[in-house]
Parts: C-alpha cells; structure tokens; sequence
C-alpha cells in the first residue's frame, strides 16, 4: 500500500479515522494513476465538448450514435495509439495514412485473387508490416532523421497504392473480411473493440513491461538509453515496424468500413491526424512522454467533435478549423495545467516517501 | 537573521547593493528565508552552501528571472523591482551562467556580443567593428589564445564556452557580476586567469558575487564568505578569519571526514585481476595498459583532453577501439557496445549526466531501474514491487532527496540526480564501476556521501576506476593512481604519501 502511495504521489494521509473516506481517496487515486493526472485535463475538456453538443441537439448520447463515433474513429485510433509509441521513442511517422491506403488496395485486391480471409489479412498486415521495416531500416541504418524518412515514403507509399490500383478502387466482395468493418460484436460495432483491443496491448506494453520502460528511455535520452545497455537500433527499428504493422492493421479496417480498397480517399490526412490526436492526448515531439490514455481520450476528443458538429450541421469546413483550434487550445493548456497539477502534487509528494514510512 | 549583526567587511565602501529580508518559497521548499545581505562596490563576496541552499534561487533573484515573495532590494540605497533579466542588466546586474547558452552556428564574437551588435547604417550590422571590439576584450582579459573571434560557437569547448559567457558579461556600466560555479568547466591555468579578471573587476569597484564549491578558491579569492544552508543565511565570515573545515561545517552543519580506510596494494599479488586491459589503442589511445582488481579503487588523474575520459568509454563499448585486448577475470571478452560491457560485469556513470546519463523527463523509479530490466522482468513484464523494493531501498540508503520515486529527475538536484545515476549501478552489483567526474558541480556533503560510497563499494569488493580532476579528491579516494597524458598512462602513483605535485608533474611530462 505505501508502495501504491509513492506511485501516486497522492493525498498522504496519515492515522485519520475516517478509513471511509480515506479508502474513497485512494479508488481515486487508482483511478487517477490509471488515467494519469495529465490526462484529467483532457477527460474535462471531453467533458465540455459533449455538454456542449448534448445542449445543442439530443442525438449525441442515443446508442447508435455512440457506437457510430466508435466505428467512425477506429481506424484514426490505431494510427493515433501507434503514433504515440513512435513520438513517445522520439520520432514521428508521416507515412502512416499513405501505408494503410497502400495496404487498402494491396487487401483489396488479394482478396479479389484469393476469396479467403486469412490471405487478406495476411496481404494487409504483411505489406504494413514491409512498409514500417523499410523506413526502420532508412531511418535507424541509413541514419536518416525520421520526419525526413517518413516524409520520403509518405509520398511513396501513396504513389505505390496509386499504381498498384490505376488510381482505382477496388471493390471487396468478402462477407467475413467485411464483417470486420460492419459486423457486431453483443452490439459494439467489431472495429471499435479492434481498437479497444489494440489500444489495451499497448496499454500494457507500455507500462508494465521492459520493452515499454526502454521506449520511453530512448525517447527521452538516446545517449542515456544506450549506455544503460539497450540496444538503441533495434528498439528504433522495432517501433517503426510496429508502426508499419499498425498502419497495416488500420488500412484493413478501412477497406472493411467501405468494403473496397481506396489508395487514397479515407487515409488521406490520416498521418496529420494521427498526429494531432497524439499530441492532443499529451505526447511530447522531444520524446520521453506519453500515453496511451491519452492518446485514446484525443481521438476521442477529435471523434465526438467531428460528429457533433454533423449533427450541428456545421460545415466540415468550420470542422478543419475546429480540429486545429482545439489541438491548438488543448496544448496551451496542458502546459498550464502540467505547471499546475506538478506544484499541487509536489506539495501532497512531501509526505512521499517519509509519509509512507509513517504509515508502517 | 542570525548574521545581521557581522561587522563591516574590509573593503568598508557603502553597500552597492543591498538584499533585505529576502524570502522566495516553492511548493515543498523554503528555497529562500529571510536573507539579508549587502554587497559592497570593490569586493568580492563568494556564497557558499550545499545544492539547493538557496544560492542559484538568490541568483534567479538577482537576474530579475525570480522575484521575491517578501524582502527588497535596494541599488544604491534606492529600492528596485529587478522585475525582469532585461531590467536587472539595465541596472547593470549581470549574472555569469554555469552553463552557458551558446548559439552553435554564429561566431565567438556573434556570441559575445548577442543582442548588442554593433550596428551601422540603420539596422546593418558591422561586421568589422564586432571583431575589432571582440579582439580588444580578448587582449585587455587575456584571452586572446584562448578564443579566435571568428571560430563558430559549435567549435567550443567547455571551457571557452564559459569565457565566451564570461565576456558576455564585462560590459561597460557593468556594477553588479555574479559567477555561478564558474570554474567548474575550466583548468587551472585558465582559472588563475578567471581570478584574474575577478579581481580586477573588483579592483573597477564592482561588486562581485562568487559562487563556488571549491572552499580553496573560495578562501583564495574573496574578501567575504557568505554560508547558505537550507535558504537561510548562516553566517557571513571575512576570508582572513575562516578557514575550510569552519566553512565545510557551517555549509552542512556537521563534520565531514575525509579520510578513508584504504586497500593496500600487496594484497592482491596472487590474485587475479577483475579487469586486465592490454594495449588498447584507438585514434586517440596509445597503448593503454592496466589492471583493477577486486576492492581497490584507481584513481585516474590527467588534464583535460588527457584522453581519460575516452578510455572510460573504451572500455564501456562506447568507442571502437582498434588495437587491444580486454580481460575480465582472466578471460578475453569482446566488448563492442555498452551491452557487452554491461553483461560483461561493467558500469559506467559518465561524466555528463544530464546528457548522457539520466532520462531527465522520466522518474526517479524509472531511471533506477534502467539497467536492472533484465533481472527484475518474467515473461517481459516488471515486477512491480520487487522493482518498487530496490529503487526505494537505494533511495534511501543513498540519501537521494526526492519527494518520491515517481519525481522527474530533471526536478531533482544536481547531488540527488548524481545519486540516481549511481543508484542505478548498485542495482546491477556491477565488478567493476567507472566514474567519470563523479561529484562535479555537487556539493560538499554530497560529494562526502559518494566518497564513502565509493569506498564501501570497494570494501564490498567492486574495482572503481575514479576519474576526477580534483587533486584532492584522487589523492583522498584512491588505492593507486594512474596519470594519464595525451592518451598513453604516463605512470602510476600510490594513494598514501603521493603529493599533487607529483601527479602532476606526471601529468605535464612531454611525451616520449
């Protein structure tokens, strides 16, 4: 228990009567460790938004309509959550959205050589999988910087999914492969538990194993991670492959959504996206910072802003401008907020380590 | 206010400026406790005390970068906000930083004289003029080998960086000059000159503030001794009548010893060496040769640019040797990264710990662990409490002062953060530790602490290889010293009866 409160940095309060209260405090305190104290700003804002939206019109909390903002942000979810793990290293993957079109015409069109599930998802995952190896390999081999890398395949990718297809769509005829854009699981549509799923893997990964602790290490110092003994290359080239196979994985979601494989409408922008949703969940560019949380409470943010101004009948003009408002607002005041909550709990920290013992 | 009552330095001029009463409070921390404290044109005023004092927060203040929550400060008898670092230096404050900003793509001069370019024409800048001004500063300093005008800021070296910081602050008008630290990154010839320049600034009538953890520069040079202990002003001592045991102890407010049970070296005849290194050469490496073995501690001694700190990371996988064995325990490994070393039984903490060592925007918890992953992890996942138990345990016994183990160490003091670097290692119970400048820029009871670490490790039978540029300090921690010169080992010295002169001259000899 003294062990959770160091974590927490919590309330430490000793020898108090009200055990009551004081067993409510630390639920609260498990809960705000789980969701992270720098992300409470964002549950706020998603808070706001959706009051917001809810006082306008009140379609936004009937069922369909939620599980239609779960599809909807599913495929910029796994971007957005594997982005976060590659900004967390200290880099940035532009390529991501023209990896997943790439992956949606190469789907599309193995599923219409070989009718079989198992082939298309192999074909997406596999290409993904080449597409994030290769810039691995430019970036950590080649010692290119990341951006410039990405931004490099960024256009290549694209411009493979272009020839790969003519520029075409191609259609997908596939009931088992389509279910996974369309199909229910006890009534949650099967790409938000996907993302769900995706989202607890590198939940977990991140804070609970080595592999997680030496991502943040290398993004936070390089240097200071390899004289620890991490082997820096093949941690870089990993997250990059990784980043690859997501952008695999969200490129055959999207074919599933629309049941054809598009090269370039629907992941298109996605890399920006990606971007701003992991940046709006709290990632740092300089590296070392971030969470899934938040990455996940950003799409969030991103999904229910797009739909409530649908069903504001906003122009989707006025929502590019909304988008970029709130990643600009919402950083601003993450750094309010950090400054903030980092002197309140400075102060409760006091009775730390010391306040712990007292405990004993 | 214990000090109020100190009599009238030497120097006896009225007090230029003065600092009454003087509070500033973080969140947890009394930084700063009612100061009151008057600096006088003509002399020079050194501020000791240990890390987090209260001396850069006093600085912070005096930069007009921090403002007191109560207490004033008076220039010239008039009452001044110092509100921001643009109007302390119009009131001709200057603070010299320990670590200076230098922009990497601009010329020394471009640097010097950064938003004060001489101009022509408007908004023109005049190339000519900057480099005339710039080489007169050099020579009436006596730089002028030290720094070409011209070079670019990313050629700098530490120590020229900090003249060019220097320099940025001996400007006419100048009235107030505080050093932080300021030769930390410096030789000692080069700090002869820096005393230099202190004292004839003093002798223009500044008045100059000297922050130092060097009680023997501090004695050296200045006129009055202010001792900061956790913010508050202890005792304010005229030079002539203190001394560095009285300063080390009102500093910690304790005695601190300096001398250590050490190892001898017939002891270990028979025995095999932990590490043996046969030859290594590399482009800046001669021929390298040495032994550790188990319990002893080695100083390694040298100037700067001896090639000390290239051999540590020689050793450490960190730079490609060409020629040359390595041995640990008898057999030969192959040592080709950190990894290598670190499974070999090594451990480096390196000399630059905030760029080289720490993960500065992750916890205490985190970078203690770091380098234990491995054996605290089943299936890749970290078992929280053992990992929990280990870092709070190292904590505590290492003294790192953190609110607790989830603190960004970037929060941390530069003492603690040394800790945490160390701690880190003795997770790992590594054979053989190497400590590259371990206590610089740490203050004096830190520095105690990892001395008697450093030799308990020892007892507990690890070989330290301890590179320090402080004379005192080799010649106060080690078993045997090497000296190194121009990357060959130049001799080797006892610890007991060996005088700085002699490591030294061992130190300066011409190459063969």
């Amino acid at each position: 228990m003294t062990v959770r409160k160091d974590e927490l940095g919590g309330p430490g309060a000793p020898s108090e009567q009200e055990t009551g209260r004081r067993s409510a405090l630390r639920l609260l305190g498990h809960g705000v460790s789980f969701v992270g104290a720098q992300n409470l700003g964002l549950l706020a804002a998603l808070a706001v938004l959706v009051t917001i939206i809810r006082v306008q019109s009140p379609y936004i909390f009937l069922t369909s309509n939620l599980l239609n903002i779960g599809s909807a942000i599913s495929v910029l979810g796994v971007l957005a959550i594997v982005q976060t793990v590659v900004i967390i290293s200290g880099g940035l993957d532009i390529s991501v959205g023209s990896a997943a079109g790439l992956t949606s015409v190469i789907t599309a069109t193995a599923l219409v050589h070989v009718n079989d599930l198992g082939f298309g998802l192999f074909a997406g995952l596999g290409i993904g999988l080449a597409a994030g190896t290769f810039n691995g390999i430019v970036i950590t081999f080649g010692r290119v910087n990341p951006v410039i890398a990405t931004l490099a395949t960024f256009s290549g990718f694209r411009g493979a999914a272009e020839l790969t297809t003519n520029g075409n769509s191609v259609g997908v005829t596939n009931s088992s492969f389509n279910y996974l854009g369309s199909g229910r699981i006890a009534g949650v549509p099967v790409p938000f538990v996907i993302l769900v799923g995706v989202a607890l893997v590198f939940f977990v990964a991140l804070r609970y194993t080595d592999i997680g602790r030496n991502v943040y290490a290398l993004g936070g110092n390089p240097t200071a991670a390899r004289l620890a003994g991490i082997n820096v290359t093949r941690y870089k080239l990993g997250v990059y492959m990784v980043s690859g196979l997501m952008a695999g994985l969200a490129g055959i979601l999207l074919t599933a959504r629309t049941t054809s494989g598009q090269p370039i409408s629907g992941s298109q922008g996605l890399e920006l996206a990606s971007i701003t949703a992991a940046l709006l969940g709290g990632a740092a560019l300089n590296g070392g910072k971030g969470t899934i949380v938040g990455a996940f409470l950003g799409v969030t943010i991103l999904g229910v802003l797009e739909n409530g101004l649908t069903l504001l009948n906003v122009s989707s003009f006025y929502q590019d401008v909304a988008r970029g408002g709130l990643l600009v607002a919402a950083v601003i005041l993450q750094e309010f907020n950090l400054s903030g909550l980092r002197l309140r709990r400075g102060a409760a920290a006091g009775t730390g380590l010391v306040g712990a013992k007292q405990v004993e | 206010m214990t000090t109020s009552g100190e009599p009238a330095g030497a120097g006896g001029g009225s007090p230029l400026l003065e600092l009454i009463g003087i509070s500033k409070a973080f969140p947890n921390v009394q930084a700063l406790d009612d100061v009151t404290l008057d600096l006088r044109g003509g002399e020079v005023l050194a501020l000791v005390g240990e890390n987090g004092a209260g001396k850069s927060t006093l600085l912070r203040i005096l930069e007009g970068d921090y403002h007191p929550d109560e207490g004033e400060l008076r220039l010239r008898g008039e009452k001044r906000s110092f509100a921001s670092p643009r109007e302390a230096r119009a009131l001709g404050v200057r603070v010299v930083s320990q670590e200076p900003e230098i922009v990497p793509d601009v010329s020394v001069a471009e640097n010097i004289f950064v938003g004060e370019l001489p101009r022509r024409l408007g908004r023109f800048f005049d190339r000519r003029a900057l480099l005339r001004q710039t080489r007169g500063l050099l020579e009436r300093f006596g730089f002028a080998t030290d720094l070409d005008p011209g070079a670019s800021g990313r050629s700098l070296n530490a120590a020229q960086r900090q003249l060019v910081e220097i320099l940025r602050a001996l400007r006419p008008g100048v009235s107030v000059i505080a050093f932080d630290e300021p030769t930390s990154s410096l030789t000692a010839q080069e700090a002869d000159r820096l005393f230099g320049i202190v004292r004839r600034l003093a002798d223009d009538g500044v008045a100059v503030v000297y922050v130092s953890h060097r009680m023997r520069e501090v004695l050296h040079l200045a006129d009055r001794i202010a001792i900061l202990r956790d913010g508050k002003l202890i005792a304010v001592r005229e030079a002539g009548a203190t001394s560095e045991p009285d300063l080390v102890r009102l500093m910690v407010g304790r005695e601190i010893s300096a001398f250590f049970e050490r190892h001898h070296a017939e002891d270990h005849v028979a025995e095999e060496a932990i590490l043996r290194v046969q030859g290594i050469s590399d482009e800046l490496l001669r021929d390298v040769s040495l032994e550790l073995y188990r319990g002893e501690v080695v100083g390694l001694a040298g100037l700067v640019g001896a090639g000390r700190t290239e051999l540590a990371k020689a050793l450490f996988g960190e730079r490609r040797i060409e020629r040359g064995r390595i041995l640990v325990d008898g057999k030969e490994v192959r040592i080709r990264s950190p990894r290598d070393a670190i499974r070999a039984g090594l451990a480096f903490a390196p000399e630059d710990r905030k760029a080289e060592a720490l993960v500065l925007v992750r916890s205490v918890r985190e970078n203690v662990s770091l380098a234990i992953l491995d054996r605290i992890r089943r299936f890749r996942f970290i078992r929280g409490r053992q990992e929990t138990a280990i870092v709070s345990g190292l904590v505590q016994s290492l003294r790192v002062k953190t609110p607790s183990i989830a603190q960004e160490v970037g929060k941390l003091s530069g003492g603690n953060q040394q800790k945490v670097v160390l701690a880190r290692w003795l997770a790992r119970h590594p054979r053989v530790l190497i400590l590259d400048e371990p206590t610089r820029g740490i203050d004096v009871g830190a520095k105690a602490e990892v001395y008697t670490l450093v030799r308990r490790l020892a007892s507990d039978g690890v070989a330290v290889l301890f590179i320090s540029s402080e004379l005192p300090e080799i010649l106060g921690i080690s078993d045997r010293i090497l000296v190194m010169k121009a990357g060959r080992i130049t001799g080797e010295l006892p610890g007991e009866g060996t005088t700085e002169e002699e490591v030294l001259s061992l130190a300066m000899v011409e190459a063969p």
